[in-house]
């Protein structure tokens, strides 16, 4: 709450709490100005760091019971890059060849780039998914890192034959930023996040059965097969979402659940979704308000300072739980 | 102790489906499991005893064959309903991270537990009676990560118990435990056989053990057949010797165990009785002599007596007090001259 209300707050920007209470509240004596940028773009930017780092922390947690591997994150199927060669395809192909395109649109072209990300995700998982249902888990692991690494040779090839300013902008599109959804996008992504939410928290009882193992899970009454399409399916509608509206943002994914399982001790996942759901949402409005840095002019990029201020206490905990390698 | 089948199979074939390729393991199985009744399974590896155990699980579909349970085809039994039915433990390891015996072991109520998984006090009584039933209700608070080999396979039997199943299959669950772990977990499992009306199947490859407390053994041969009966009509009969035949091994039907063959010929006169004599002979034959019978040349004869050994050879008589220092002497001696 405190990280919450300094992030409304503070930015390029400062704010008096009374002052951004009174732009909530309808108050009259508040500076129309200072409203807008209050309810225009503090707030939904603060809003979507909390439901991004909710869905990241959510789908990390998944991934990792799915896949048994503590080092999976939202995006070991690709869903990344998937995202990354769509953006790049609408960037540094489009841009160039038809520039009518982005300048007729003009203000959407925030939209079509989360057209294209949400639309190169999209596909990336519907492969992986496909193909999915036809192996064990661990050849789903090796198919996603295989499709990331031919997305990610593909988008250099791009990049290879873009110009400076265009690759500039792809760049800067990968450091990942809370800032570009507004209320109006808004009506697209929280409904997505939610219904991705809605669809793990349906799957805690099947997914605490996976810890044992596909086998296991099936001889005590599991469908395995079915539960894993449905978790990788929802873990990736909340990873595609995410990086189609705000960019790749990393680290979260696989921060919030490992720091959930240090604090609760255990494995049920009754407490362990909730509790990515808050961890992620928590580290992600406090890089979100670091990287914006309070009493500095410039924006830092989201990405960088998710890892930066995570890793460290990621390898804190697990250095006094000594107990990696026990978790699956 | 005659209870109708739980489980039958009849002209079963095993084994694994590529695609268009098949691979057999085993065809022609016709057996049935009873409640009430602890079977071992025993084969050399690569018979197909984990393919067994699965396909009779339900977790592998069988190539040819009719699996019923309690009447009904196996493959048409809803998955949970099936695990209210089926237990199994397998060879694969049960990750632990962060959970505790209790949590594991209440992992086996989900067949019976709600859409969440809460559990109720019925669920919790149930759970409680699987961990006292292995002995393991003082493990319940620890960590699965820190239990001992034995203690894990103990607090894993109490998760399939927890099922509530009618028939549970076991794979090798004395695989990695010492000695007095496996008569323990052997012990307890065939109580539970008897005692709960349970049909239990175990695969194995303590011989010994299974000939000891198994109510019938199964062995599979290399040739994917299927041999049943009790167990000391199987070592009666020879079957054992057949299953396990290789160039190197004896079966001795007097102790029922395998044994090298020895490699020396010298035989050795043995004299007395008592505990010490069984473990004089044990002692020779390991170090490669035979005990000689009547007739035969000897090397050397032991008289055996409580607590002292009188050893002849060459008409001079020499006295050990202990058969640390018999088998020292012996083994001091380069026999092949």
């Amino acid at each position: 709450m405190v990280v919450v209300t300094l992030s409304v707050c503070i930015g390029s920007a400062n704010f008096a709490l009374s002052e951004v209470l009174g732009a909530l509240l309808g108050s009259d004596n508040v500076n129309a100005i200072h409203r807008q940028i209050i309810i225009d773009f503090r707030l939904p930017q603060v809003v979507t760091a909390l439901l991004a780092g909710a869905a990241l922390g959510t789908a990390g947690l998944l991934m990792q019971t799915v896949f048994r591997n503590p080092l999976a994150d939202p995006f070991v199927l690709g869903v990344n890059s998937g995202a990354s060669l769509g953006v790049a395809i609408v960037l540094l192909v489009l841009g160039p060849v038809g520039l009518s395109l982005t300048d007729g649109l003009g203000a959407s072209g925030q939209m079509i780039l989360i057209l294209a990300s949400s639309g190169g995700a999209a596909a990336t998982l519907f492969v992986v998914l496909v193909l999915s249902r036809r192996v064990d888990i661990m050849s789903v692991l090796i198919i996603g890192l295989m499709i990331s690494y031919t997305i990610g040779a593909l988008v250099s090839i791009l990049m290879f034959f873009s110009m400076a300013e265009r690759l500039q902008s792809f760049i800067n599109w990968s450091f990942g930023d809370y800032g570009n959804v507004s209320w109006q996008q808004m009506r697209y992504f929280a409904p997505a996040i939610l219904c991705g939410i809605g669809l793990s928290c349906l799957f805690m009882k099947p997914l605490d059965a996976l810890l044992l193992g596909e086998r296991y899970a099936q001889s005590i009454g599991t469908q395995a097969k079915r539960v894993r399409f449905f978790v990788l399916l929802g873990a990736s509608l909340l990873a595609g979402t995410v990086t189609g509206f705000c960019g790749p943002i990393g680290f979260l994914g696989i921060a919030a659940p490992h720091l959930s399982r240090y604090l609760f001790q255990t494995s049920q996942h009754r407490i362990l979704i909730p509790a990515s759901i808050l961890i992620g949402a928590l580290l992600s409005v406090s890089a979100d308000f670091v990287a914006r840095g309070p009493g500095l002019d410039v924006v830092l990029p989201l990405n960088a300072i998710t890892a930066l201020v995570g890793a460290p206490i990621i390898i804190v905990a697990l250095v006094k739980q000594r107990k990696l390698k026990q978790l699956f | 102790m005659a209870a109708k089948a739980q489980l039958t199979a009849q002209k079963l074939a095993i084994g694994y489906r590529h695609g268009t390729d098949t691979t057999t393991i085993a065809k022609d199985i016709d057996c049935a499991l009873k409640g009430g009744e602890f079977i071992c399974l025993l084969g050399p590896n690569g018979a197909g005893k984990s393919t067994l155990i699965r396909t009779l699980a339900g977790m592998q579909a069988p190539l040819a064959g009719e699996l019923r349970l309690a009447g009904k085809a196996l493959a048409s039994i809803a998955p949970r309903e099936r695990a209210r039915a089926v237990s199994v433990v397998l060879t694969e390891t049960m990750p632990s991270g962060m959970m505790d015996a209790y949590s594991l072991v209440s992992l086996g109520r989900h067949p019976y537990s709600g859409w969440f998984g809460g559990l109720t006090a019925q669920d919790r009584e149930r759970i409680e009676w699987a961990l006292g039933a292995v002995g393991a209700l003082p493990l319940a608070n620890r960590q699965v990560a820190e239990l001992s080999d034995g203690e894990r396979q103990k607090v894993s039997i109490a998760r399939a118990l927890a099922q509530e199943a009618k028939l549970m299959l076991l794979d090798e669950p004395t695989a990695f435990l010492d000695l007095p772990r496996r008569v323990e977990l052997m012990s307890i499992l065939r109580n539970l056989a008897h005692r709960e009306n349970l049909a239990l199947l175990l695969s194995t490859h303590d011989l010994d053990l299974a000939l000891r407390f198994a109510d019938r053994l199964w062995l599979m041969d290399a040739d994917g057949r299927l041999i049943q009966g009790a167990p000391e009509a199987l070592a009666l009969d020879g079957q054992f010797a057949e299953v396990f035949a290789s160039e190197n091994l004896d079966w001795d039907a007097t102790t029922g165990s395998f044994r090298a063959h020895p490699v020396a010929c010298l035989n050795v006169q043995l004299e007395g009785d008592g505990l010490e004599r069984v473990w004089t002979q044990r002692a020779l034959e390991r170090l490669g002599f035979g005990i000689a019978t009547e007739g035969d040349t000897v090397a050397f004869s032991i008289k055996v007596s409580a607590g002292a050994w009188e050893l002849e050879r060459f008409g001079l008589i020499q006295p050990f007090d202990g058969i640390e220092s018999l088998i020292e002497w012996i083994t001091g001696i380069d026999w092949r001259r």
